[in-house]
């Protein structure tokens, strides 16, 4: 789960990350106030969760309280990279000497939190890493004894030669691995770090994600989701406890477990069509998820055929087919759908099916292909 | 032979008592596994019902489970938030192999988790992963017995319903198993595809190897150049996602693009470049499988 740069710099600041003060307004009116409270510079920062937010015009720099409320009211609203803002962030513009990249992320291969600094800021650090890995240092932290004092500081050294930024850096580098772990992040970013001419080290972006594994232990963080910046057709599936991902296709999917749900994408891309989503109902043939599951894939209103591909192990079909027929029987389905069942049970299911007047299929590719063709003629 | 399991493989199923640790556990039964003892804490000394009157001692814990049956392979359908702590007691009871079932196991926790398994020597498959089986010998996991069948092929995946596929097709054709292992769908795991492709090379009635991957990751990408470099046997390749948009969880926790890397369609080339067969389709598999054995 993403959450915005507000909310990660309250992350930041309770570990003690110097963070410059903001304040998070929705109105022009209210961006008007806080840049008057600030006095002086102020920027105006869209809080959407995609990145090149600067390049989309959706950071604005404003020298009075008027010039805030101006550039509010033209970033509120506006669409970036798919995402509606409805939220800026006002805070004081600060001078900045220089910026430097302070990340860190659950590296799979380490098995570990790895940080990667740079003291060349306000970079795309996959593409430096790529380009002049020499540019970046790198290290990975051992789950078992944390952050380490001389870790922190060979990081930091990196990044500065001033003994006194060093030390600054050192402590930064040490709360963001705090919060990464407080947070049950699986990405933390600051980008950019910037000394000041007065010689301090601040950090004036933030950027963090968290392992959706732990928001059950961490109710404060699970509260900061902002449904507003995903369909709504998601927010529903979640609640539904399905895993789904809208896409822009027309051939609506319900699959039992992900590897296929991806898998049955492929092949309906694969024979001409575009899949509307992904979905995976899970083990379970519980007739409930099954009847969310189609309310999700009915709301999109692309959809043209509703394709069904699930392969019993333990699941047995038979309980499957029935969980369809009582999720069509109690919501009103005008789109054609077909049918794939097969393992365990298989020609019971089948045969449930075709009773209820259901085109009913065994081979993965047939009913893709008929999926296909269904879209293709509606 | 087989890998991993087989036979002889006595089995601790922990939170034995749960919904899904008692289902699976008369499943396994049934299927032949040699499931020697249960733990859950609080109802040591009863006594689990296994299918046709056959029963399980269940202790409090791991270290008296396996000192008093000897078990030596755990495996954990024990939920979430307790299941890193469920890795960390098996780690230290004597097993070798810990079999982790759970989904959504916070991932900060099981980096903790596998480095005090390393560090104690003992193989963690998983976690998010449906288990292995070895047909006809033993099945440690959630993998349905009745699609499998004994044969020649070594098959790994980061997937569950996708592998029951692509074995499915398998077994229909013909071409039964040694060992069918699920690594697990999740971004840290404790035993990866170059682990199982070793494992697979060096078992000798092991002919070929089908390996299914998914987005995500360099996992693929680093076995496709073990397998140039390493293996003698065939290895047929499929990978899931190629309609997957950048960014996106897909399901499984490790199953997203980041940035430009872990996208299908680089370990497709990679697999390609490294003498792995790719699958387009999963009904492919079949075909390119038989053609590299002809």
């Amino acid at each position: 789960m993403d959450i915005h740069e507000y909310q990660a710099k309250e992350r930041f600041r309770s570990v003690g990350i110097p963070v410059p003060p903001g304040r998070v307004v929705g109105t022009p009116e209210e961006a008007e106030v806080a840049a008057e409270e600030y006095g002086g510079t102020v920027v105006i920062k869209a809080q959407v969760h995609s990145g090149g937010r600067g390049k989309a015009g959706g950071v604005k720099l404003a020298k009075h309280a008027i010039e805030a409320r101006d550039y509010a009211s033209q970033i509120l609203g506006m669409d970036i990279n798919g995402f509606s803002v409805d939220k800026v962030l006002v805070t004081p513009a600060e001078d900045i000497d220089t910026e430097a990249y302070v990340g860190v992320l659950l590296d799979r291969k380490a098995q570990a939190a790895t940080f990667m600094v740079s003291p060349e800021g306000g970079i795309d650090i996959e593409e430096v890493a790529h380009t002049s890995p020499n540019a970046i240092r790198k290290l990975s932290v051992d789950p078992r004894y944390g952050m380490l004092p001389h870790q922190a500081y060979w990081l930091a050294s990196f990044l500065y030669d001033d003994p006194s930024l060093v030390n600054q850096a050192r402590k930064i580098i040490a709360q963001l691995y705090d919060a990464f772990v407080s947070s049950g992040a699986s990405m933390a970013e600051i980008n950019p770090l910037i000394t000041t001419p007065a010689g301090e080290v601040k950090a004036i972006d933030a950027k963090m994600s968290i392992d959706d594994s732990e928001l059950f232990r961490r109710p404060e963080i699970a509260e900061m989701r902002d449904t507003s910046s995903e369909p709504p057709s998601e927010t529903k599936a979640r609640e539904a406890g399905l895993s789904y991902v809208k896409l822009e296709g027309d051939v609506g999917c319900c699959v039992n477990g992900a590897g296929l749900a991806m898998a049955t994408m492929d092949l309906v891309k694969y024979y001409g069509g575009e899949p509307a989503n992904f979905l995976d109902i899970g083990g379970s043939s519980n007739p409930d998820k099954v009847v969310a599951a189609l309310e999700i894939i009915t709301s999109d209103p692309k959809v043209k055929v509703i394709l069904f591909n699930i392969f019993g192990g333990i699941t047995r079909c038979d309980d499957v087919a029935n969980g369809i027929i009582e999720a069509i029987e109690n919501i009103d389905i005008e789109l054609p759908i077909v049918i794939r069942l097969t393992g365990t049970n298989e020609d019971l299911a089948l045969k449930i099916l075709e009773d209820a007047g259901l085109s009913a299929y065994t081979s993965m590719d047939e009913v893709v292909e008929k999926a296909v063709e269904l879209a293709g003629v509606a | 032979m087989a890998i991993f399991i087989d036979s002889d493989t006595k089995v601790v199923v922990q939170g034995i008592t749960g919904r899904d640790g008692s289902f699976h556990t008369r499943e396994m039964m049934a299927y032949g596994t040699r499931v020697v003892a249960g733990v859950t804490p609080g109802k040591g000394s009863q006594t689990f019902e296994g299918p046709n009157g056959s029963s399980v001692p269940i202790f409090n814990g791991m270290d008296e489970a396996v000192r008093e049956t000897g078990a030596d392979t755990s495996v954990i359908y024990v939920p979430p938030r307790f299941a890193a702590g469920a890795i960390l007691e098996a780690a230290e009871s004597g097993v070798d192999l810990i079999v982790a079932i759970t989904e959504g196991i916070p991932v900060l926790d099981m980096a903790r988790a596998h480095a005090f398994a390393r560090d104690r020597g003992v193989r963690v498959l998983g976690p998010n992963c449906p288990g292995l089986i070895s047909p006809g010998k033993s099945k440690v996991g959630i993998l349905p017995g009745q699609i499998v069948a004994e044969g020649p092929i070594g098959v790994v995946s980061r997937s569950g319903t996708l592998t029951y596929e692509a074995v499915f097709q398998l077994t229909t054709a013909g071409l039964g198993q040694t060992t069918c292992v699920g690594i697990g769908g999740d971004p840290l795991i404790g035993t990866n595809f170059i682990s199982c492709l070793e494992a697979f090379e060096e078992d000798p009635e092991t002919t070929a190897v089908v390996m299914i991957g998914e987005i995500g990751g360099t996992d693929e990408q680093e076995a496709a150049t073990y397998v140039k470099e390493n293996m003698s046997k065939p290895v047929v390749g499929f990978i899931a996602g190629q309609t997957a948009p950048p960014g996106r969880r897909m399901g499984h926790a490790g199953a997203i693009i980041s940035g430009s890397s872990g996208t299908a369609e680089e370990k497709i080339r990679v697999f390609n470049e490294n003498g792995i067969s790719v699958a387009i389709r999963p009904a492919d598999i079949v075909g390119l499988l038989k053609s590299r054995l002809a």
